[in-house]
């Protein structure tokens, strides 16, 4: 397919709460997938720098520092923000330039440095933010979403606490295998039950943590990588970054209210579903094709969601699937082996970046301990607030 | 001296005891109804109008989903760091003839056990929080109890 870029590197700096600036973690892990594609950086020619907003300036000019703090070298620079599908902004906008003749090879990055809790808004008095606006006059932190959620598929669908503790029981089992991983201990369903309540139904051990970490690609055309030695590389096949259709009928961060549907008919499907459908449609394959999937469980509610939304299996069976083990390492479509959220918190301009990177350990058959046999097809999908789409579509 | 009632956000909702309601927004063009209220632009894209007028909100509707908040929000929710944290309940509350979900705070005492997805609530005033010259005014989700108008 002549619309594929392939993956020539990929690199991480590990998960956690480290207390230095973003920039580090970026360099590490650029350094890292530099390395791992053979590519001097002197010979990038475009770098992509996924935002954080908890950088101060430095992080909304993300890909300029850490261009800077690699050795200015005159790349072309691009920044882009998306919430929590920034990082896959950033590789469509580096396949964009590659699929364009613009640049050969690029560096994709995104680094973040979290504080401690919640995640906040930005400070002053803002009335006119919707996101300022719902932690004003609701008090309505991220969880407070994943709670409403969760509670809404209990009801609806019938999952359990007991069946969203498992999601973390399966994630942390993978994620004590991931030495990039911030948590690596073994969770048992107990343990999540022990775990204080954050918000209905879901409990601490439910709901991912907000982390330090770092992940980069290099991206290139095919052209370059066969020349540069590399003759079957994972190749990104396609970037899905749809946004919502009007009226948009599902309540999401950071709104207060959903569209009115009393004027205008709702979409055929919601934007979750569409993220993936997008997905699909560019790459030509369907859910029937994919061998692994890494997935944004936010909470372990929302990684059930995931799994209908991603078509794995009917609306409503989200649970049913998880039960049979069809989720798990070795079962039919192994979802977040990487260890998810769950065993990594959230970095949030690196994280769909570093879906991407297990999606590539996984189809290189490099993923250790880890590995889903004979993996050729994988999708990483996100979701930003405000109404940003990610998904990536990798095949080897 | 009595304290200044001051509504949190001005222009959300308004009107005293049974009248109280959100206030959103109509589409004179389409007739698409918004809340929180747009005033400039209809964000139908089939549409573009630009008139907009007042529409109260309906006062009951249903049980969407709801949680609670175990923890102290982060600013600028307002709360007194020195006394121990009261969690607050979080109501989801679906709209019937606006087709549409709002958020908002359950009133004071009303907890996650006190609620089920497809009850009836109905929304009433509320302060969220006060300070020496004001009490801030918000809007509260209330189940409706037997009998009550």
């Amino acid at each position: 397919m002549s619309d594929d870029v392939a993956v020539l590197g990929v690199g991480m700096h590990p998960w956690g709460k480290w207390g230095r600036r973003f920039t580090e973690y970026g360099v590490v892990a650029a350094r890292a997938a530099l390395a791992d594609a053979g590519i001097d950086w002197r010979a990038v020619q475009s770098v992509v720098g996924a935002e954080t907003v908890r950088g101060g300036y430095p992080g909304y000019v993300a890909g300029a520092s850490i261009a800077q703090a690699l050795g200015w070298q005159g790349a072309r620079v691009t920044s882009v923000y998306a919430a929590c599908a920034s990082g896959a902004q950033a590789i469509g906008t580096a396949r964009a330039q590659i699929l364009a003749g613009l640049a050969d090879v690029v560096l994709v990055v995104g680094a973040d440095a979290a504080p401690k809790g919640f995640f906040a808004p930005a400070g002053g008095d803002r009335p006119d933010d919707p996101d300022w606006l719902r932690f004003r006059v609701l008090g309505a932190t991220n969880p407070a979403y994943f709670g409403l959620y969760a509670r809404r598929r209990i009801a609806v669908h019938g999952d359990t606490p007991e069946d969203f503790a498992q999601v973390k029981v399966k994630n942390a089992a993978a994620g004590s295998l991931n030495p990039n991983a911030r948590y690596r201990a073994r969770v048992s369903a107990e343990d999540v039950a022990r775990s204080p309540v954050v918000a209905d139904p879901l409990r601490l051990l439910d709901i991912c943590a907000t982390s330090d970490g770092a992940a980069a690609l290099v991206l290139s055309g095919l052209d370059f990588a066969h020349s540069h030695g590399v003759s079957e590389p994972v190749r990104i096949r396609a970037v899905s970054t749809v946004t919502p259709r009007y009226p948009r009928t599902e309540l999401d961060l950071p709104d207060i209210a959903t569209d009115s549907a009393a004027a205008a008919a709702p979409p055929g499907l919601g934007l979750r579903p569409s993220i993936a459908a997008a997905a699909y449609e560019e790459a030509g394959t369907g859910p029937e094709d994919l061998d692994v999937a890494e997935v944004y469980d936010l909470s372990t509610a929302l990684e059930l969601q995931w799994y209908e939304d991603l078509g794995l299996c009917p609306a409503g069976d989200g649970a049913k699937l998880l039960r049979e083990g069809a989720t798990s390492l070795g079962g039919r479509i192994p979802v977040n082996p990487s260890g998810g959220l769950a065993s990594f918190g959230e970095a949030v301009p690196a994280q769909a970046i570093a879906q991407v990177c297990e999606l590539t350990w996984q189809l290189r058959g490099r993923a250790g301990d880890r590995q889903v046999a004979g993996a050729s097809c994988g999708i990483s999908v996100n979701q930003g607030l405000f109404g940003h789409g990610s998904a990536v579509i990798a095949v080897r | 001296m009595a304290r200044e009632r001051v509504p949190v956000v001005a222009g959300w909702f308004g009107g005293e005891g049974e009248e109280f309601r959100l206030t959103g927004t109509r589409c004179r063009s389409c007739e698409a109804v918004f809340f929180p209220r747009e005033d400039a632009f209809c964000r139908n894209p089939e549409c573009g109008g630009r008139e907009l007028d007042e529409v109260p909100l309906a006062r009951r509707g249903r049980v969407w989903s709801y949680t609670d908040g175990r923890y102290r929000p982060p600013a600028p929710y307002v709360c007194d760091p020195e006394r121990e944290w009261q969690p607050y309940t979080l109501v989801a509350v679906e709209l019937a003839a606006e087709r549409m979900v709002v958020l908002g705070q359950a009133a004071p005492g009303v907890g996650v056990a006190d609620l089920a997805v497809g009850m009836e609530v109905e929304l009433v005033p509320g302060v969220l929080n006060e300070d020496e010259e004001h009490l801030w005014m918000t809007w509260h989700w209330r189940p409706v109890t037997e009998g009550a108008l």
